[in-house]
């Protein structure tokens, strides 16, 4: 596979095809994907159900081995025709933050421990992860929630939660599944601005699976997949 | 950050039902304890009353209490002149069972020679027998006190002593009479059945016979030796009060013994299966919230530690709260029950590696769960 990269990439991708089964079984979920996403920007996986999208961002997240191809994601080229890093489970706490359609956070934690958990499995000590999750969480406009728990906040206030706790290890890639699915159009447009404002000052690549035509204008490029190919990749509007 | 305690005081409500639940079935594994051991206290509690070092019954009888013994009633008197013995004394058991204020009253009746071995140790009030008839001293647990009088046979007896904590290994009281008193209960016949016999010819005789002899020996001399010289003669076996005990531990509880065991062995292992189930069910209820733990990349150590120190919470609170249970009510069972130390060391052990064992189904689970069910909604 080339080794040659586009160095200013966060997320790089080259040829990645991954199938599933054999013969007669044998679906091709990806067929030799190739995209880059730069710093600062969100882009938007979209496409029809059973396009690739889901496939493309678990390969991306690293849960799903592809089947072959390149792959970098921030410095470290992660997957050439099979996975170099032994520890992907680290790999993901350090380099890529979640955000979920429905926020997926853990009911049993607050909305502070929810994001200083992620700190603390990263290794910084109770204090210091509790201080930077309510500085995150003041930051994303929900500090006043911060010893509520999941159950007691509103669904856009979970997402800001979750994006807190998606931003909690200082990611340089953001994964995010439907964020703004469960959400109305409101609340869907200030979480699109929460992820832009930040894409723009923690220099993070976004990507963004939806099909929520609404905040279509919100990313910077649209990557559209079709039975698998990369049918076609268009700019939006250029991240500022 | 400890995730088992935050989701347990998340689900506090439910968690202190399923201990409560755990703990009442754990309660009911250690009162089964108790019970076993209260059998073998009660069992021993008769045999050591005496306080003797040498039990003289019927020859090749391993009597009196697994089996019945009948001596002459003068085997005392040759027992004392053996050399080595300082005290000895008659004695009789029989059980009868009584009506008494509208209800049933059962109870075991001990004759002894009121100044020899045989009686009470200690009493809890009132006094030792003073006279050779009509006179009784009662356990507690028979509900009768000093004053109160009861028809046993065709006498009525004063309850003149009460003790504390005296029964057989059945559980039923003891009460102490004086053997002439319980000869006569023993063997004296109505005298319907006395006019039956007279006319057959049978002579009425033969009462002064006794189930057992107890003797107290000097500290110096070896109960094996004085048993030897007792067993001189073929009409009588001497057993030592080691024998006696192991006579009852070992043969007389022993079916009560495996019973119980088998018991409690079919109670542990469902105590098992529900803590698996328990735990099981717990981790199905996280399969979301642990697919999301591995997506945003803890460690399996974080997800495992989560499962194995619930299990082991719910096993341990299960147990004190077990252990509170059976604690609060075990005066109230019918039966002595003894909670001992070591059988709570045990259970705790058990239940902790059964805990431990149970949470491996859960681990297993969780380790199978794929990260990518966080994603997609």
């Amino acid at each position: 596979m080339e080794s040659v990269s586009n160095s200013d990439a966060l997320v790089e991708l080259r040829k990645i095809s991954k199938h599933f089964g054999e013969g007669d079984t044998r679906v091709d979920a990806l067929r030799e994907v190739s995209i880059s996403v730069f710093p600062g920007e969100i882009v938007g996986l979209v496409g029809p159900s059973g396009s690739g999208k889901s496939t493309l961002l678990n390969v991306i997240a690293c849960i799903l081995e592809p089947s072959s191809g390149w792959m970098r994601l921030d410095q470290d080229v992660v997957y050439d025709s099979r996975w170099l890093k032994s520890d992907l489970r680290k790999l993901r706490l350090d380099k890529i933050g979640f955000i979920f359609q429905f926020h997926n956070l853990l009911p049993f934690l607050n909305t502070t421990e929810n994001v200083a958990m992620v700190l603390e499995l990263s290794g910084a000590s109770s204090s210091e992860a509790r201080r930077r999750a309510i500085e995150l969480l003041d930051y994303l406009g929900v500090g006043n929630r911060k010893n509520a728990m999941p159950a007691t906040v509103s669904g856009g206030e979970a997402q800001r939660v979750s994006i807190a706790r998606a931003m909690a290890n200082r990611p340089r890639i953001i994964l995010a599944d439907e964020p703004t699915a469960a959400l109305d159009s409101q609340r869907a447009g200030t979480v699109m601005d929460l992820m832009s404002r930040v894409a723009k000052e923690q220099h993070a690549a976004i990507l963004v699976v939806s099909h929520d035509e609404k905040i279509f204008n919100r990313f910077n490029r649209i990557f559209h997949l079709r039975d698998g190919y990369l049918e076609s990749s268009e700019t939006i509007n250029q991240p500022r | 950050m400890n995730l088992a305690y935050r989701d347990i005081r998340h689900n506090a409500g439910r968690f202190v039902l399923t201990c409560v639940g755990l703990g009442m079935l754990l309660g009911v594994v250690l009162a089964m304890f108790g019970i076993y051991r209260g059998m073998v206290v009660d069992a021993l509690t008769l045999v050591r009353a005496p306080q003797a070092d040498l039990w003289i019954v019927e020859a090749d009888r391993r009597g009196p209490f697994a089996e019945s013994s009948r001596i002459p009633g003068d085997t005392r008197e040759a027992i004392e002149r053996v050399h080595g013995v300082t005290a000895a004394g008659s004695v009789t058991y029989q059980s009868v069972d009584i009506v008494r204020a509208g209800g049933r009253l059962r109870f075991q009746i001990i004759g002894y020679e009121p100044g020899r071995p045989g009686g009470p140790a200690t009493l809890l009030t009132g006094r030792a027998l003073a006279r050779n008839h009509f006179e009784m001293i009662a356990d507690r647990s028979t509900g009768l006190m000093p004053g109160d009088t009861l028809m046993v046979g065709r006498n009525r007896f004063s309850i003149v002593g009460v003790t504390a904590g005296q029964v057989t290994s059945s559980g039923d009281p003891v009460a102490y009479v004086s053997l002439l008193d319980s000869q006569e209960l023993q063997f004296e016949l109505a005298p319907a059945a006395s006019r039956i016999e007279t006319a057959r010819g049978v002579s009425g005789g033969g009462k002064d016979t006794v189930n057992a002899v107890v003797a107290r020996l000097i500290d110096n001399v070896r109960p094996e030796d004085v048993a030897q010289s007792v067993r001189r003669w073929k009409h009588l076996t001497a057993l030592t009060q080691a024998e006696q005990e192991t006579i009852l531990t070992g043969s007389v509880v022993q079916r009560a013994r495996q019973q119980i065991g088998l018991f409690t062995s079919i109670l542990l292992a469902v105590s098992a299966v529900i803590i698996a189930l328990i735990i099981y069910t717990m981790t199905m209820d996280k399969i979301r919230e642990i697919a999301t733990l591995k997506l945003i990349g803890a460690p399996d150590r974080t997800i495992i530690g989560m499962i194995v120190q619930q299990a082991v919470a719910l096993g341990l609170s299960g147990f004190l709260l077990g252990v509170a249970l059976i604690s609060s009510v075990k005066d109230y069972f019918p039966r002595r029950v003894v909670l001992q130390p070591e059988d709570g060391i045990v259970l705790a052990a058990i239940v902790l590696v059964v805990c431990l064992i149970a949470s491996g189904l859960g681990v297993r689970l969780a380790l199978s769960v794929d990260p990518a069910k966080a994603l997609g909604g």
